[in-house]
């Protein structure tokens, strides 16, 4: 998917937090990974604020992902999808060796969705289409601020609960594995995500 | 000179008339022509529909009908199956029950449809119905094994549980050994939707083995191809069977003894299940395929040329569901050997992915409609159409009854022409004039809304998503429709004039949903202060409607007409407008 938001995150990246210390890489394994300085690192994690940035509620849909997350990425997104189309029924997904249904909820949003894991490759396709589900929500978030740009959408943070019950940030671990251990979703506001003492896995190598 | 009367009819005279009556439909004729028939009709009435169970209470339902022993309750609208409808909507069961409980201590049926059932309604259930014999949860969600559990050990005479499609939590494999020793009356069981822990397998063979009436069975895909000889040879009398996994290793013992147990099911007429099938297994089901009427083979990955070679051996088939994988080759020889066909579905393999990954196009379902001349239902998942194939399936089958197409990229031309499939699907609501249920895809102007309203006077559900200009559109169904009850628009440029222009219109209808439509939260309002019988229900994550504004356009909209009254049991991104909450802001 195309996008031309690299001058606009990067507007955005000095109002939002800095994990430095839990530094997340996203793309696929063995990708070299390119952060916002430009250099490339390999297998490292960056910060926050340049993996997922996912701008809901813009009112373009275009894909918000962090600028270097997009240089990254070789394979091109999915499609946009719909929801509700097409009209297939959700939990028994035919033809497929198993369908990986979700929960997932968004801060201040009052209902949950589901998606199913297995019809995704990577994580860019994950989040884009978490996107595209909660674009219309987060009008409300930026009416009630006050002066705010139309390119400012609010932060969230991409969390997953995994099998052991543990609250960990969605991009930390090789996408399969995600998929195996992922239970629900929870996209949290990155104000609150703050100091929350999320878990975070081994650092990742591209050698996985 | 002495007239003879009506009315001059014992009451059991009148009484054993109608007890010949079975649809409800009839019955509620029967109870308007005067008071007394009203009055001895719900006397007697045992069986009710209710199609949306917020059209009426419990309590309504209770004083009208003292003596109900079969009840159908259906919940969330259809487009919940597509994740439209948020989690924790409504569509709760517990009240009905509860109320039941005490009025109908001999109810002996209970069938749900997309309701939200938990075990505490199970448990309640179990205590409250001793006679219960049917209970069919299908599409249902909120129960666990442990409400399974209940019912198995206290519903003595039950014959048939069926959990359809429902979403079960699996907390414990063995609820199955909840039914006694001593229960025997077993006909119909389907666990199909159960996942991996939820049975016990020893169980299950035990309570197969003691069930001689047992004539349906449908198993969860954990049950592992070895086990399924075992089971057959227990319940040889088996009409319909649904296997588990259909894949193991090729072994010369477990395929001769799954061929022999087919082959001793001399009564087995509908297959399903497959799931993970491989082709190594197909030909033991080949000495049960001359007789096979339904076939299900929706879950199994199977190409061709296996699959076909398959299909080719069943001339009996009169309904079939398969995936994609069969292509047009396959449909064709569906089309010459199956004359009895009645009945298709072909549902897509790779719904979402980008590129086709079978050869499956218009041309298959042409040749199924002119092979299959008892061919009146069809629900078919493919890529390209054009107007052309639309009208040869039309002359080819009048005798549609229900007509679904599903082109995956929902706003895509006729890809000859480059067209509007407007004309197509006007030749399928001209010539088949007993269709009742349509549901439309491609690009569509209003023109084919145009068609519908003029020709489709039968039609009593219409689904429509990414289509039509204007409101105009809408105008045109609603206005011309005369037997509409059930109509759902999903991503439509449908706005306030054509609802509020028809309002009346919706009374006589059963529901419609909206969603992403243009709607706006003033014409909602409108609505819900005109039209008293009618809850108007606006599902909104943006806020609650006095925080926007009127001409802001609803996320989703769902209508339905109700003698009960707005409901109390909305979650918090649901608003009724109804009359008072109109006049509190003005």
């Amino acid at each position: 998917m195309s996008s031309e938001n690299g001058k606009r995150l990067l507007e955005t990246d000095a109002g939002c937090l800095n994990f430095e210390a839990t530094e997340l890489t996203l793309g696929l394994p063995g990708e070299p990974r390119v952060t916002s300085d430009g250099g490339a690192k390999l297998g490292s994690k960056r910060g926050f604020s340049e993996t997922v940035d996912l701008k809901l509620g813009d009112n373009s849909q275009e894909v918000k992902l962090g600028h270097s997350l997009q240089e990254a990425a070789k394979s091109p997104a999915s499609k946009t999808q719909v929801v509700g189309w097409p009209p297939v029924r959700g939990f028994a997904k035919r033809g497929k060796k198993s369908c990986k249904y979700v929960k997932v909820a968004v801060d201040g949003a009052p209902y949950l969705r589901k998606v199913d894991l297995e019809i995704y490759n990577s994580y860019q396709q994950l989040l884009t289409s978490l996107e595209d589900m909660f674009s219309c929500f987060t009008i409300r978030n930026y009416l009630n601020e006050k002066q705010i740009d139309q390119v400012n959408g609010i932060e969230y943070m991409p969390t997953y609960e995994d099998k052991d019950g543990d609250w960990m940030l969605v991009g930390d671990v090789p996408w399969q594995m995600f998929v195996e251990s992922c239970k629900r979703l929870r996209l949290m506001k990155s104000s609150e995500a703050v100091g929350l003492g999320l878990k975070t896995a081994p650092k990742y190598s591209s050698t996985n | 000179m002495q007239k003879k009367t009506a009315y001059s009819f014992p009451d059991e005279i009148l009484e054993h008339v109608f007890s010949f009556i079975q649809s409800g439909k009839d019955r509620n004729a029967a109870s308007v022509v005067c008071k007394s028939w009203y009055e001895i009709e719900r006397w007697c009435r045992r069986k009710i529909f209710v199609g949306n169970c917020y059209a009426v209470s419990p309590t309504m339902v209770i004083r009208r009908f003292p003596d109900i022993r079969s009840i159908e309750l259906k919940g969330k609208p259809h487009f919940a199956d597509f994740n439209l409808v948020p989690d924790g909507w409504g569509g709760y069961v517990l009240p009905w029950i509860s109320e039941m409980a005490g009025a109908y201590p001999w109810l002996e049926e209970i069938r749900l449809k997309r309701m939200v059932v938990t075990d505490e309604s199970l448990e309640l259930v179990a205590k409250s119905f001793t006679n219960l014999q049917v209970l069919v949860l299908f599409s249902c969600e909120g129960f666990s094994t442990d409400g399974l559990a209940a019912i198995a050990a206290s519903c003595k005479n039950l014959t048939e549980l069926d959990l359809r499609d429902s979403e079960v939590d699996d907390l414990s494999g063995h609820w199955l050994n909840h039914f006694p020793d001593t229960y025997t009356s077993l006909v119909s069981l389907n666990i199909s939707c159960l996942g991996s822990d939820d049975v016990s397998f020893s169980a299950l063979e035990r309570l197969v083995g003691r069930c001689p009436n047992l004539r349906r069975l449908l198993l969860n895909r954990e049950v592992p191809l070895d086990k399924i000889a075992n089971l057959l040879s227990r319940a040889p009398q088996l009409i319909e069977f649904g296997t588990g996994t259909y894949a193991a290793e090729l072994r010369s013992d477990v395929y001769s003894n799954l061929a022999e147990a087919f082959c001793n099911c001399k009564d087995l007429k509908c297959l399903s299940g497959f799931w993970d099938a491989v082709p190594a297994y197909l030909p033991v089901i080949y000495s049960v395929c001359s007789r096979l009427t339904s076939l299900n083979l929706s879950y199994a990955p199977i190409q061709n040329p296996d699959l076909t070679k398959l299909v080719s051996q069943c001339p009996s088939l009169q309904r079939m569901w398969v995936l994609d994988y069969i292509e047009d080759s396959g449909l064709e020889v569906l089309a010459s050997s199956c004359k009895d066909l009645q009945e298709l579905r072909v549902f897509p393999s790779d719904p979402f992915g980008e590129e086709p990954n079978v050869s499956l196009t218009e041309k298959g379902l042409v040749a199924v409609s002119s092979g299959c001349p008892k061919l009146h239902s069809v629900l078919y998942f493919c890529r390209q159409m054009s107007n052309e194939a639309l009208v040869t399936i039309a002359q080819n089958c009048p005798n549609f009854t229900r007509f679904r197409l599903c082109l995956l990229d929902p706003k895509i031309a006729d890809y000859r022409t480059l067209q509007p499939l407007d004309v197509g699907f006007g030749a399928i609501v001209e010539h088949c004039k007993d269709l009742r249920r349509l549901s439309l895809s491609g690009l569509l102007t209003d023109r084919v809304f145009e068609y519908i309203g003029m020709h489709a006077k039968k039609l009593e559900m219409l689904s429509v998503a990414f289509a039509g200009e204007s409101d105009l559109a809408l105008h045109h169904v609603l206005s011309g429709c005369e037997s509409l009850r059930k109509l759902e628009i999903m991503n439509c440029p449908f706005g306030d004039k054509a609802l509020l222009a028809n309002a009346a219109k919706l009374e006589t209808m059963r529901s419609l949903w909206m969603s992403s439509c243009s709607v706006s939260l003033g014409a909602c309002k409108m609505l819900g202060q005109k039209m008293p019988r009618l809850n108007i229900e606006v599902m909104d994550e943006k806020g609650p409607p006095d925080s926007r504004a009127e001409s802001d356009p609803v996320d989703k909209l769902y209508i339905y007409r109700s003698v009960a009254g707005p409901r109390f049991d909305m979650p918090p991104f649901v608003w009724t407008m109804d009359e008072d909450f109109a006049s509190e802001l003005s």
